[in-house]
């Protein structure tokens, strides 16, 4: 693996390298001291472009529990605020002698940008834009096959605002490449203009595919970024597209809930729902530790 | 002591057709054109060898950013000027988007100083309205006493139908001609390339097709009204292409051009977010290029014209959405023409069309014949070259055809009798 900036550079093999490799890792959590000598000497640096905090402390917890070397920067804190380029500050930033870069940022695009103006360094999407967010899937994919087994063959759908998820679209080539049968379930206005090529079905109609529904994978509807506007009122939105506790209630019996956080309760999931056993949000914060290990160790864990 | 210039052993292509036939030129004026007209040249002309090549009117780019004044770091009017004569340009129109816009006198005076010690014609085109803002018509009076004929908006459209109205009928005295960037700015809202396949799966805000066409439908709608003369800017989609169609077949008084990379490349260049190939209109899709390439072939389309843009290169080192959009045209126009149709009519585009709509003709564009002013290019139709971006005369270097290999290119250039390109190389 060169570098790791969208989902299908990785392809069938290289998403089950991933949680074949993220598996052996994750035991390494749940030790006395959990901690691994795997990639001592190597330093990543998380770039991070537009704020987060559970991507950045997760990929942070992961680079330590491989006892890399983290260098962390925020852009709010940086020279970016003095108008430094980001080609200047990655620039800077790899002359520091940095194995990887984690980068994310709020233009689709720039971590490919950035795999160009690297000499040397791994460059890991840590979420761009709209566009991506593979670590995201691979760890839904992770927590997904812990609960159910086997991904191949099930009935997964998204919900909510398709057309500004970054998840959404590294689901939907993850789940895919794994075999699942992906539903987006939004109104046409949340929908991306054009779904050709994507091997998805559509529908606006949550209560149809519920029931046969093997995954839940909600997203969050982004009102900070004005995707308020692209529905007529929030009450509206969690009336048809939220999953109330009422909703919920028609869920499969071994049906899952997932979900990338940060959650808007009463929104796009109700807190009662929020609190199932068959909701997933803390496995995946857990498991996203290990996946992030697993990717930095396959992109670093080869002779430099 | 006069100037005596001679072009020979070529083929002369013009509006009038083709012919095998020296070009005698003496100051600045074509004195003999015909087979054998070099043996009466006078004794001491410069003698230009056109063996196997096209003399032709000198091209003339309705559509040039020359970022002079206000961001000289990319362009200037002489940088941007010398770009065009090694592309085979005899005349240009800068574009009113500077830093002040030519939206007074003054700028446009200085601009028209700059362009007179530039080695290609520099003609101005007018702001439209005051700042570029829509909403006040810009002196068009006086910058059309000044020599303006062409007056636009470039880089938005006009959004507002009644100040675009109004132009149209204050232009319609003045015969001056007014061209509009048609663009619907709500539709297009932060979009940074063409909306459909490719921007839904990078993930980018995208331009819908029709931001352009309603606002084409729009104009057209407003030009029947006011029986006023527009010109559509760069029109990108085969929507619009059908719009100018109809337009015309009504009898409205209407021109239309198009760029050359909307004539070669599609969004699917987008893919790898250089933004090099953000552009505005955006690269539109396959079934608009062969709707483009149409509309160029059966006349919709009069004029290529190039949208030159250039931008320093830390302009686009920026995230694709916030990259400005623009690419260079003139030193590549004719070679991607060329690759797009046939030599004669990529030759009445660049060159006899958009003179007339720039109010050019004949001094450019006009028939090479025995009295005309001598501006002329000649073009070598088989010379193969790579595009080298280090190379190129412009100040910038955001063209999206680095690298590639093109078929034809520009070997000499006349510009009022003297030659400011010979083999390609810039004399001025």
């Amino acid at each position: 693996m060169t570098h790791l900036l969208s989902v299908s550079d990785l392809g069938r093999e290289g998403i089950e390298e991933v949680l074949r490799v993220a598996d052996a890792f994750a035991e390494v959590g749940s030790r006395p001291i959990p901690k691994v000598p795997t990639l001592r000497g190597k330093a990543i640096a998380t770039l991070f472009f537009e704020d987060s905090t559970r991507t950045r402390l997760s990929f942070e917890t992961a680079a330590k529990r491989l006892s890399a070397d983290v260098l962390s920067f925020s852009a709010a804190a940086s020279s970016v605020k003095k108008g430094e380029s980001v080609r200047d500050t990655i620039e800077t930033v790899e002359a520091m002698g940095m194995d990887a870069l984690v980068v994310r940022h709020s233009s689709a695009g720039v971590p490919v940008q950035v795999s160009r103006w690297v000499k040397h360094c791994k460059v890991v999407n840590g979420g761009d834009g709209w566009h991506e967010h593979p670590t995201q899937a691979l760890l839904d994919c992770f927590t997904v096959r812990q609960a159910r087994g086997d991904i191949e063959g099930l009935r997964v759908i998204v919900v909510g605002d398709i057309r500004h998820s970054r998840v959404a679209r590294s689901q939907v080539l993850a789940y895919g490449a794994l075999g699942a049968k992906v539903t987006l379930v939004a109104p046409g206005s949340l929908l991306p203009p054009s779904l050709e090529g994507w091997p998805v079905e559509v529908t606006d109609d949550l209560d149809a595919v519920l029931p046969s529904a093997d995954v839940v994978s909600l997203l969050r509807l982004q009102a900070e970024r004005g995707s308020g506007a692209f529905v007529p009122s929030l009450r509206e939105y969690t009336s048809r597209f939220g999953l109330t506790a009422r909703r919920a209630e028609r869920l499969g019996p071994d049906a899952v809930v997932t979900h990338p956080g940060p959650m808007i309760r009463g929104v796009e999931i109700a807190s009662e729902v929020a609190e199932l056993p068959q909701t997933l949000v803390t496995r995946q914060v857990t498991n996203g530790v290990a996946v992030r290990m697993a990717v930095l160790f396959l992109l670093l864990g080869g002779a430099r | 002591m006069s100037r005596a210039l001679v072009l020979r052993g070529g083929e002369v292509v013009d509006a009038g057709g083709r012919r095998r036939a020296d070009v005698v030129i003496v100051d600045g004026v074509v004195t003999a054109v015909g087979a054998g007209a070099a043996n009466e040249a006078p004794c001491g002309a410069t003698v230009l060898d056109a063996a196997g090549c096209v003399v032709a009117p000198g091209l003339v780019d309705l559509h040039a950013h020359l970022r002079q004044p206000g961001r000289e770091e990319a362009e200037t009017v002489e940088s941007g000027a010398r770009a065009a004569a090694l592309g085979g340009y005899t005349a240009l129109v800068a574009m009113p988007d500077t830093e002040p816009p030519v939206d007074s006198a003054a700028v446009a005076k200085e601009v028209l100083a700059l362009g007179a010690c530039a080695p290609v014609e520099v003609a101005v085109a007018g702001a439209l309205t005051v700042g570029r803002a829509g909403e006040r018509l810009a002196p068009m009076g006086e910058l059309a006493a000044l020599g303006v004929r062409l007056f636009t908006d470039d880089g938005a459209g006009v959004q507002d139908g009644a100040v675009l109205r109004r132009a149209l009928d204050y232009a319609r005295d003045l015969g001056v001609t007014v061209a509009q960037h048609c663009e619907d700015a709500r539709l297009a809202a932060a979009g940074a390339m063409h909306e459909g396949a490719w921007s839904s799966r990078l993930g980018l805000p995208g331009i819908p097709a029709a931001a352009e066409e309603a606002m084409v439908a729009r104009d057209v709608a407003l030009a029947r009204l006011t029986r006023g003369r527009l010109h559509f800017l760069h029109v990108s989609t085969a929507g619009s292409v059908e719009l100018v169609r109809q337009a015309k077949a009504e009898g409205l008084d209407v021109s239309a051009e198009v760029t050359p990379h909307h004539l070669v490349l599609t969004d699917a260049a987008c893919a790898g977010y250089d933004p090099v190939f953000k552009v505005n209109p955006p690269l539109r899709t396959e079934a608009d290029v062969t709707a483009l390439r149409a509309g160029l072939a059966d006349g919709t389309i009069d004029a290529v014209a190039t949208d030159h843009a250039p931008h320093a290169p830390e302009a686009k080192d920026l995230a694709f959405d916030e990259a400005p959009p623009g690419m260079l045209g003139l030193e590549t126009a004719l070679a991607v023409a060329l690759s797009a149709v046939e030599l004669d009519v990529a030759l009445a585009c660049l060159s006899w069309k958009p003179a007339a709509i720039a109010g050019l003709s004949p001094r450019h564009g006009g028939p090479v014949a025995e009295g005309a002013a001598a501006n002329l290019c000649v073009i070598d139709p088989a010379d193969k070259w790579t595009v080298t971006p280090a190379r190129l005369a412009s100040r910038s270097r955001n063209t999206p055809y680095a690298g590639w290999t093109f078929t034809g290119r520009n070997r000499h250039t006349i510009v009022a009798g003297d030659a400011v390109v010979v083999d390609g190389e810039a004399l001025r």
